[in-house]
């Protein structure tokens, strides 16, 4: 009676911790089994991957993370395997995708060390706090947030990135191979940066650590102004799945 | 034997005049000396608009008429055919572009006929050899259905097909060796349902433009079979839906058939690739009275039709046994990569990750690129109604070489009872090198 009263406990306890006692192969029923497609590359929790072309999801905007896999779905993002793997995904379930990897909570890790000079740091830090009013750039920090850490919904963190990602993100923007709804601000952002600001901005994000907590401000990004071009995906980004 | 080289030149010059004589009266002859159906009366435009999109569903046309991320029906999406590239045509109601200018009767002809409005041939990758067989009042409904659509301007690219296959005199020369316009014979012995399916699975559902086998001319036999055929540049095998050891399904229960085509997973097996796409676009919107038909049809295909099952003979040959260091390999990198979600016994987990052992996908000689494409590229199930979230396998391709997939593919092959021929390395180079999934 009295094991049967234990088994009981170590039952309801498992139970009531999410975790079942019984086998790990019931866990094959929650989201985090769904999505082991996208973790093998993306790291444990979406952490972000090892060799620093795979971004971390965890903690991003869930509205920033909906208009990715979207995008990458009907081809204004080029990736072929991600294209492959949620081309049949509806858009429902590729919103329930993002929120689960918003929700989690994992601590960031150090800033890999900078290998560029002080000067070029310095000169990527001031385009990313200050801009470059004079040629139209606004701050980083504008709409990705006074820490930079995002804004809600869409708009995401550009700290905890590997410098290799951010390079090859701002050079695709650049080149038109990654695109934003319309009108594309941060293209139009970054058509008026040259190759080596941008580097100097991606060398300067990629060695920041991030603060904590690490969640994106509440407030949505400031209405466009002179020193701030539209934004498409502030516009669908309160549009969710139909 | 030497044949005399005049009576050679004699023998080439005959067979080439009657296959332009064949052409010539494919071409027009034939077409002029049947009449046309004409339209019937419609007595409730809406429903027939409704039923058109039905139809839409069944024909799986978005597949090839909707670019990733396009306008629906607009087109703009090539279909790689071994000749080269064909683009598929904007259907939506544009005059410049698309089928605006277009009449029931011109729609009836492109379907029956496979000729476009001006009376061109239209080029086999749009399956006419199929579409042939739908009625004319289907064709009308789904012409209905596709001029409700907003209309898009979008021009159609030129096909880039090696030359002289795109051009007129060759396509009526392939039509003369492989198109037999008409409707499908009734069977009087089956039931109407078994009928209905036999009329979906080789009318507009065209299951036959993938799942039958074809030969160097991408000719199918007329008529057209089920028993198995190799997609274009060798990318996927559609299995045979004859052969019990292919995907037949004889020994399946009627519902399970329906769930498969209605949610892309059912209680005996799953579909991804090519035929996921088909269950996403097509079939998952389709009513329950006509899956039912078509498993009815597909439980028992049956007649003359069905070929003697070639994959199982060859399963009986011995394979050549596997390597030892091979074999080490592919167990050590099952249990790394696989064993999580496949089971340490390729048990699988039913509804979630499906079992490997005693799977004919997995032991099938000719779904080698299937398999391949399955670990190099991942993927997931496609998300319906019925299934909502499906789970996902992972990509591979940057983390194992090829014959570190062919190990564990052999690995899969040679376990738990299964009884595959090796996976080679040089099978998984040529998957590898060829067009990637989508």
């Amino acid at each position: 009676m009295t094991l049967y009263r234990v088994a009981l406990f170590c039952a309801l306890a498992g139970f009531l911790a999410g975790r079942p006692l019984w086998g790990a192969s019931l866990g094959a029923d929650t989201l985090a089994a769904r999505v082991k497609a996208c973790t093998a590359c993306h790291g444990e929790q979406g952490r972000a991957g090892p060799d620093g072309y795979y971004p971390r999801l965890a903690g991003k905007p869930a509205g920033y993370l909906y208009h990715q896999l979207l995008n990458f779905r009907d081809g204004r993002r080029h990736y072929g395997l991600m294209s492959t793997l949620v081309e049949p995904l509806t858009d429902r379930y590729l919103m329930e995708i993002a929120r689960y990897f918003a929700d989690l909570q994992v601590p960031y890790p150090p800033p890999a060390r900078p290998v560029v000079s002080d000067s070029v740091l310095a000169h990527g830090r001031r385009i990313a706090v200050q801009g470059e009013p004079q040629r139209g750039v606004p701050a980083c920090t504008h709409c990705h947030g006074e820490r930079l850490t995002g804004m809600l919904p869409a708009t995401p963190g550009l700290l905890g990135l590997p410098q290799d990602y951010l390079n090859a993100q701002l050079g695709a923007w650049r080149s038109g191979q990654r695109r934003a709804h319309a009108p594309d601000c941060m293209r139009e952002v970054v058509e008026r940066l040259a190759p080596a600001d941008l580097a100097a901005v991606a060398a300067w994000l990629a060695a920041q650590p991030v603060p904590v907590p690490a969640a994106p401000a509440a407030k949505s990004p400031p209405p466009a102004t002179a020193a701030r071009p539209a934004c498409g995906s502030d516009r669908v980004a309160t549009q969710g799945p139909p | 034997m030497r044949v005399p080289a005049r009576a050679r030149r004699a023998a080439l010059l005959l067979a080439t005049l009657s296959l332009v004589a064949l052409a010539v009266w494919s071409w027009g002859v034939r077409e002029a000396a049947t009449p046309h159906l004409a339209s019937g009366p419609v007595a409730d435009p809406a429903a027939q608009v409704a039923h058109g999109a039905v139809l839409a569903r069944a024909g799986n046309c978005l597949a090839c008429h909707t670019a990733r991320g396009g306008a629906p029906f607009a087109g703009g999406r090539a279909v790689q055919t071994p000749f080269g590239a064909v683009w598929a045509g904007n259907l939506t109601p544009e005059p410049d572009t698309g089928l605006g200018r277009w009449s029931a009767d011109d729609f009836w002809r492109a379907l029956h006929w496979g000729k476009s409005r001006d009376g061109r041939l239209l080029v086999p990758a749009f399956p006419y050899t199929h579409f042939t067989r739908v009625s004319r009042a289907d064709s009308d409904a789904l012409f209905a259905y596709l001029r409700s659509l907003p209309p898009v301007h979008q021009a159609r690219p030129e096909h880039s097909l090696r030359w002289p296959l795109g051009t007129q005199p060759a396509l009526a020369v392939w039509r003369a060796l492989y198109f037999r316009p008409g409707a499908l014979p009734p069977e009087p012995t089956r039931s109407a349902e078994w009928n209905r399916g036999a009329y979906l699975v080789h009318g507009l559902a065209h299951c036959g433009s993938c799942h039958g086998s074809r030969d160097a001319l991408g000719g199918q036999r007329a008529g057209g079979d089920l028993a198995g055929g190799l997609l274009p540049q060798h990318t996927w095998y559609a299995p045979s839906l004859y052969d019990p050891a292919e995907a037949g399904l004889g020994g399946w229960a009627v519902t399970d058939i329906v769930a498969l085509l209605r949610d892309g997973i059912s209680a005996r097996g799953s579909t991804r690739g090519p035929m996921g796409d088909v269950v996403r676009l097509g079939t998952s919107h389709l009513p329950e009275a006509d899956l039912r038909a078509m498993a009815v049809y597909l439980q028992a295909p049956g007649g003359s039709t069905a070929p003697a099952p070639a994959a199982a003979l060859a399963g009986l040959a011995p394979h050549p046994p596997v390597e030892p260091t091979v074999a080490a390999n592919g167990a050590r990198l099952y249990e790394r990569h696989c064993a999580d979600c496949h089971g340490t016994s390729g048990q699988g987990h039913p509804g979630a990750w499906p079992a490997l052992a005693g799977n004919r996908a997995v032991t099938l000689p000719a779904a080698t690129p299937n398999l391949v494409q399955t670990v190099l590229y991942g993927g997931y199930l496609p998300a319906t109604a019925g299934n909502p979230q499906p789970h996902g396998m992972p990509p591979f391709i940057l983390t194992l070489s090829d014959a570190e997939i062919a190990a564990v593919l052999t690995h899969l092959r040679t376990q738990w009872g299964n009884q595959g021929p090796p996976v080679t390395t040089l099978q998984v180079h040529q998957v590898r090198a060829g067009a990637p999934a989508h």
